[in-house]
């Protein structure tokens, strides 16, 4: 008798008498959360799209949507007042715990200073106005914001729109503070269509240039000095955070990380920015994102219609990049190759990459990479810029 | 009507991205014009000991094209190549390095 109370006491306690119970409400669309997450670790696993976060983001959302899990309450964080913290830290599950970094600001401010570490503003600074075509693709936001305010409040319209800003972190340090309910599918738009830029970029790029502009081999870039790189995120710095004092955590992180890097006397620092700090940030930022994916908040039409938006956002983001590559190709007698405007979507080095990839089809003696890393990292600059911009307008 | 402060906000936000790159473009390229002010006397110190050059370049092995390949790889790649020959590396010639997908 007393081992079948214990039986039926287990039966009580699991997920699976939980799903069965609500089966004709919640429990089919915890299956569905379940089911996604799969497939999002299938796409990471097996099609390497975006595996470092998407892995990550993927097991969180599986995490959340196991039911009695407990490992994550969204009702801590969907509150109007102030998250009392400490009674997350006393009760809160494992991945509210986590997600604390995600609320405060904090991990994507420290992935900024591991892409800081990570990246040469070299090419940039041989080559500043590639710059205009890093500014050009910003494009993308203003056009999404545009669009979406008709479906969405301004502030979530605002997240919505940095998502053309190509910058996972970005995304997730403006729509945590503006938007936080809608975080997850925010963030999972923004990695996707950024693990997307090799097949979304071809074609658009395609279309908007000739066989003969896609051709243009471009001058080699001239050498950076050593105090020109220490200089350089210092001076950027002190202008952006006085323009906007907003966005300084992110680019001020993103400097930091780039000073560790050329100084030359914080090796040691560069490298842990770099590499273990980089790394550890990354699982805790995926994980407690995906974790934010619950089948309450995430299967909802909104999510389809940000997925539609983001993905605008995207296209008009590479179309303004190019159209500012064409201009500037024009005034310069065709000395520039347009295609590097695409790259000025941020998404370093991928973006990057598509370019010289396409160039080099057009023309297979054509080197665009380094070209396009001017733009990318301008990109980069241009949408933390534009996060300030809406976080000061739409942050009330 | 706040369609139309949204469209407001949507220009001005462009604006401000592109006045932001703006200024950073210009102090970059007064920063570089100063550097090579201050650079400009080093050619004249250079010149007066010509016999350095050649003996650098003599150590080259050539031109390398790298196609997806870093620096770093690069220069790995090509130094366990001549380990395993067994040959100084300034002896041998890379044409090119290609990353096969």
């Amino acid at each position: 008798m007393k081992i079948l109370d214990v039986l039926q006491k287990l039966w009580e306690t699991s997920g699976i008498a939980q799903i069965a119970a609500q089966f004709s409400s919640d429990g089919v669309l915890q299956l569905i959360m379940i089911a996604l997450a799969c497939v999002l670790l299938y796409l990471g696993i097996v099609k390497k799209f975006e595996p470092l976060l998407l892995v990550g983001i993927a097991f969180g959302m599986l995490l959340t949507n196991l039911p009695l899990s407990g490992v994550f309450t969204p009702e801590y964080w969907n509150t109007a007042g102030d998250i009392d913290y400490a009674e997350v830290l006393r009760h809160g599950g494992l991945l509210d715990i986590l997600y604390i970094g995600v609320k405060t600001g904090l991990y994507p401010s420290l992935i900024f200073l591991g892409v800081g570490a990570m990246t040469d503003f070299g090419p940039m600074i041989a080559n500043p106005k590639s710059m205009l075509m890093g500014a050009g693709a910003q494009f993308g936001i203003s056009f999404a914001l545009v669009m979406a305010i008709p479906f969405f409040a301004p502030e979530v319209a605002a997240s919505i729109a940095i998502i053309g800003g190509a910058d996972g972190p970005t995304a997730i340090w403006l729509t945590k503070t503006l938007a936080p309910h809608m975080l997850a599918p925010i963030a999972i738009a923004a990695y996707s269509y950024m693990a997307l830029i090799p097949l979304i970029q071809p074609p658009i790029m395609k279309l908007m240039t000739t066989k003969k502009e896609r051709g243009i081999k471009m001058e080699q870039l001239r050498p950076v000095s050593k105090t020109e790189k220490i200089v350089f995120p210092i001076m950027v710095t002190i202008v952006t955070c006085l323009v906007l004092p907003s966005v300084a955590p992110l680019l001020g992180c993103l400097m930091l990380g780039n000073l560790l890097k050329e100084c030359g006397v914080t090796d040691r620092l560069s490298d842990t920015a770099q590499n273990n700090l980089m790394n550890i940030v990354t699982i805790f930022l995926s994980v407690s994102v995906g974790a934010t994916a619950r089948y309450d908040t995430f299967l909802k039409t909104d999510t389809l219609l940000i997925i539609v938006l983001g993905l605008t956002a995207f296209c008009f983001a590479t179309f303004g990049g190019l159209l500012v590559g064409k201009i500037m190709c024009k005034l310069s007698g065709g000395k520039i190759n347009p295609l590097i405007g695409s790259a000025g979507v941020s998404a370093v080095p991928m973006a990057a990459r598509v370019s010289q990839s396409v160039g080099q089809k057009a023309n297979p003696s054509n080197f665009l990479l380094m070209h396009a890393m001017g733009p990318n990292v301008a990109g980069v600059i241009g949408s933390a810029v534009a996060a300030g911009f809406l976080l000061a307008v739409f942050g009330g | 009507m706040v369609i139309m402060s949204t469209l407001i906000n949507a220009i001005v936000c462009m604006a401000v991205v592109f006045a932001v790159l703006i200024v950073l473009m210009l102090f970059i390229s007064v920063m570089s014009k100063l550097m090579k002010k201050e650079e400009a006397p080093a050619p004249a110190a250079a010149s007066a000991a010509p016999a350095q050059a050649p003996m650098a370049a003599r150590g080259s092995c050539g031109e390398v094209k790298l196609f997806d390949v870093p620096d770093k790889t690069a220069a790995q790649l090509m130094a366990i190549t001549a380990d395993k020959l067994g040959k100084p590396l300034n002896t041998l010639r890379f044409v090119s390095i290609k990353e096969v997908k």
